[in-house]
């Protein structure tokens, strides 16, 4: 045991440079900023492109507007129906994702260099001219109605919609983004149209682009593909109240297993304590099998198969969230050692040994994550929308070493409430019962 | 963050290897064989030892236990204590994991390059020198039954596929699943899991795949280093599993469950899997499930049943050629609201058989081709994919020559093949279907 210890000791000296890449920042002639890494050792680029705002934009009375936009865009667009829409795309071996979360719409692309300007040609199409066919629209909903019915007898699901429910009222945060069977089924055309005309515009254009494409073809493109969007989409939302207080809430479910999410609110990105809060989280929940969780609710007392906690900086809300599955008999045993290290870490902080390891273990992780060049595109996208410096890759791990013992202290007093954590509980867990 | 079982049910479409020339070989003479693959876009390594040996290779009564001696792969050795792998690799920023399924059971890292020996060298003291104590067991134990519960008791369609899987083998172990039996979970033991480690825990019995950052001459050093003395287990023989009889009539099931919000037809052929040297039909069969179900906009069923004449919300096909033995090729449909089960089922088998009487349109394989070579490019962007893949198929009785010819073998695919391997493989008296629904659609069964 001893020989290992010293050879990571040894090793733990040398480090990966933080500075894995060179980011350039591109403005195209029209515009249009974007962050781009230059990697041309393979023929092909990603491309991220993400609009802010996202799902939480759905209008009054239009839950799952956006959503069922997001399925539709390639469905068909100018003169090329769903099968010939795809076909074109296959032909060209191009892959283009549309995918939509709480903040944000994103596009990811990936085209080859041989045919990089009919890939990105076909593309704009869909961006500029989406058909969005009734019958298009008839089949998506379908898809869209199977998943919302699926998800209600899903314990996971059931426990997330729960909590956001409980947490965020009638804010977007509050509610599925895939909508409710009803509001799915009564979305037209023209609710489809506003969802496209409010999200994709130009005052919430992020870029993320990576591979074999130089600055130059890189402006070019963004002008042709992203210039003749709107210029304005619809208001962002308001910021969004956190509602929920301490206590337990159980969903009758007939399952073998309860499944918990737990927690209360978090911290903003910005805050001056966020990296302290999350040196901090790295100690808790979020460090693997290292993490005090992990430790006490699986590896000492075997009560599950996995358990986490995670900060959750939403744009216009703040969680700080755990989830764990653990059987009928035995939840509650779970929740009572949860409660008890949340406790723990709020009263005492970490010890200099865990700040080591979690200093260690995110200072080394961070450069690989840098890994392909989608991951990389994705990156840089998230990086301009949380409003980071183009350099912040190369002072990152400086803010993670700078946390000290009293910054966790401090932030784990402010931050770590016992009393207001609140556990959703789906199953039917033993000895629990709601609190009011 | 969790260990985690591959469970064998959605198939890729398989990918080919890249060029040739970043990718070496060697073999220890204690048997372990190598793979190195090059990429040194960025300072990052693959570390992954994969063992000839997965649930399929359990003895009969201990269902469960090649998936148990995984998880207690991070508990002590006569070095390490409980924990401290883990804790190691990530003190020096690296990630770990393993993963078990019923051909193979592999761990890995993924670190800075310059740590590879360490890797290494706390990879290979795990190979012959576990320390396990009772409370070891009761514990981790606990912690695979409610891996079970959350994996399969909780979820209707995982209970579903354990059913149909157990159907369609009678007497090979694929009918058991990776997970376990409850009962038997429950009654595993120190003896069961020392027993299943010191048979395949070997170099003889292990592949090493390093991919990344690293210099193929460097690696056979370290892995000379550490591995080499490791003692390989004597007389350990190519792996024999007990095998069916011929399936002679189709096998049906109705799984019900309340929490079954949307129902589905799920059918499952016994289907040839890609064998070293003679892979021309399982590269037909991965190339009629991409023609078959590969994509809704595009696909024979997705414009047969969802777009053409809408009889359902979700169509797919799949295979999967890497496996040791015979393997399934799979029909899925998933109906829209106003189509019962049966109707489902029909209108599936009305496509299959119009699409053999009709031909592959050449456009649609053209454009697969063309994707599978596009394919190519990108898989060399993911180098933690390229070790996976090798990674399997020297698992599953293939060799690198195979991995290497796969690519130009599914080039040479014609219509008549893809034809030829539809009429051989949907053949009903080697199928299992499943109806998957609520209760109370009893009514249909009888329609």
């Amino acid at each position: 045991m001893i020989r290992f210890v010293l050879t990571a000791c040894v090793f733990a000296l040398v480090s990966l440079p933080a500075r894995a890449i060179d980011i350039q920042e591109v403005t195209s002639p029209g515009g249009i900023t974007a962050w781009l890494v230059e990697e041309h050792s393979i023929p092909f680029a990603a491309l991220e492109i993400r609009f802010k705002g996202g799902a939480s934009l759905d209008r009054d009375g239009k839950r799952g507007a956006i959503n069922l936009m997001t399925g539709l865009i390639e469905e068909g667009a100018g003169d090329l129906d769903a099968t010939a829409f795809a076909a074109a795309r296959e032909a060209l071996a191009a892959s283009y994702g549309f995918d939509v979360r709480d903040d944000a719409f994103s596009i990811s692309a990936q085209f080859l260099t041989e045919n990089r300007s009919d890939a990105l040609a076909l593309l704009k199409l869909a961006l500029t001219e989406p058909r969005f066919d009734d019958a298009a629209i008839a089949r998506i909903k379908s898809q869209i109605i199977s998943v919302i019915g699926s998800d209600s007898k899903d314990p996971d699901k059931i426990a997330s919609n729960t909590a956001a429910r409980l947490n965020w009222g009638d804010h977007p945060y509050g509610s599925d983004s895939n909508g409710t069977i009803e509001s799915v089924s009564a979305l037209t055309r023209d609710d489809v149209v506003s969802a496209f005309n409010d999200v994709l515009a130009k005052d919430r254009i992020y870029v993320g682009a990576v591979g074999d494409i130089t600055a130059e073809e890189l402006g070019a493109i963004l002008d042709d593909l992203l210039g003749g969007l709107p210029e304005k989409g619809a208001p962002m939302p308001q910021q969004a109240e956190y509602l929920q207080s301490g206590g337990i809430t159980v969903v009758p479910f007939d399952t073998p297993q309860s499944v918990a999410i737990f927690g209360h609110e978090g911290i903003e990105r910005h805050d001056p304590d966020f990296f302290p809060a999350y040196v901090m989280n790295q100690v808790l929940g979020a460090g693997g099998f290292g993490s005090r969780l992990m430790e006490e609710v699986r590896e000492k007392r075997g009560l599950t198969y996995g358990i986490g906690s995670y900060l959750v900086p939403k744009d216009y809300g703040y969680l700080y969230l755990g989830q764990v599955a653990s059987s009928n008999d035995r939840i509650a045993k779970a929740i009572d050692v949860i409660r008890d290290e949340w406790a723990r870490l709020a009263a005492e902080g970490v010890s200099e040994e865990e700040l080591v390891v979690a200093k260690k273990y995110l200072t080394g992780a961070y450069p690989l994550r840098f890994d392909g060049n989608s991951q990389i595109a994705s990156i840089l996208a998230g990086m301009q929308m949380d409003d980071l410096p183009i350099d912040y890759a190369d002072t990152r791990n400086d803010k993670v070493n700078a946390v000290t013992l009293d910054d966790i202290k401090r932030v784990a007093a402010r931050l770590l409430r016992p009393d207001d954590l609140h556990f959703v509980v789906v199953g039917q867990p033993q000895g629990l019962e709601s609190t009011n | 963050m969790l260990r985690r079982l591959l469970l064998p049910f959605a198939a890729l479409v398989a990918l080919p290897a890249i060029a040739a020339e970043n990718i070496s070989t060697f073999t220890l003479e204690n048997g372990l064989e190598a793979v190195v693959i090059e990429d040194h876009r960025a300072p990052v390594v693959v570390h992954m030892l994969w063992y000839k040996a997965g649930a399929a290779d359990e003895p009969p009564g201990v269902s469960g236990v090649a998936h148990f001696l995984e998880h207690l792969l991070f508990k002590a050795t006569d070095k390490l204590e409980a924990g401290e792998f883990s804790a190691i690799v990530e003190a020096n920023g690296g990630s770990d994991n393993a993963f078990t399924s019923q051909d193979y059971t592999g761990y890995f890292q993924r670190v800075a390059a310059d740590r590879l020996g360490l890797m290494m060298e706390m990879e290979a003291n795990r190979m012959r020198n576990i320390r396990l104590t009772e409370e070891d067991i009761t514990t981790e134990r606990d912690v695979i039954l409610e891996e079970r519960a959350q994996r399969t008791d909780s979820d209707p369609g995982a209970l579903f596929a354990e059913q149909r899987t157990a159907a369609q083998y009678i007497s090979h172990p694929y009918g058991t699943p990776i997970i376990g039996w409850r009962h038997e979970m429950e009654q595993l033991d120190m003896d069961d899991v020392l027993d299943f480690y010191e048979t395949f825990y070997a170099p003889n019995a292990a592949i090493l795949i390093v991919a990344g950052d690293v210099d193929p001459v460097e690696v056979e050093e370290l892995a000379k280093q550490h591995y080499g003395p490791l003692e390989p287990t004597p007389g350990l023989a190519e792996r024999q599993r007990p095998q069916d009889p011929p399936q002679l009539v189709e096998r049906r099931l109705v799984f019900e469950d309340e929490r079954a919000s949307q129902p589905y037809v799920i059918r499952t052929y016994l289907a040839p899997e890609r064998d070293s040297g003679d892979q021309k039909t399982a590269a037909a069969l991965a190339v009629l499930a991409d023609i078959l179900g590969g994509s809704s906009a595009t696909s024979v069923f997705g414009k047969a049943l969802e777009l053409e004449n809408p009889k359902a919300v979700y169509t797919s096909a799949f295979y999967r050629g890497l496996n040791y033995d015979d393997t399934t090729f799979g029909l899925v449909i998933v109906p829209t609201p106003d189509v019962s089960l049966q109707e489902a089922e029909d209108a599936m088998d009305a496509v299959v058989a119009q699409f053999i009487e009709d031909g592959v349109d050449p456009d649609q394989l053209d454009r697969i081709k063309g994707q599978i070579r596009a394919s190519e490019v990108y898989a060399q962007d993911d180098v933690g994919g390229l070790a996976r893949r090798y990674g399997t198929a020297l698992t599953s009785g293939l060799t690198i020559e195979d991995v290497q010819a796969w690519p130009d073998i599914l080039q040479a695919v014609t219509e008549e093949d893809i034809i030829a391997a539809a009429k051989m493989v949907f053949d009903r008296d080697k199928a299992v279907t499943g109806w998957f629904r609520k209760p109370s659609e009893t009514a249909e069964v009888t329609q």
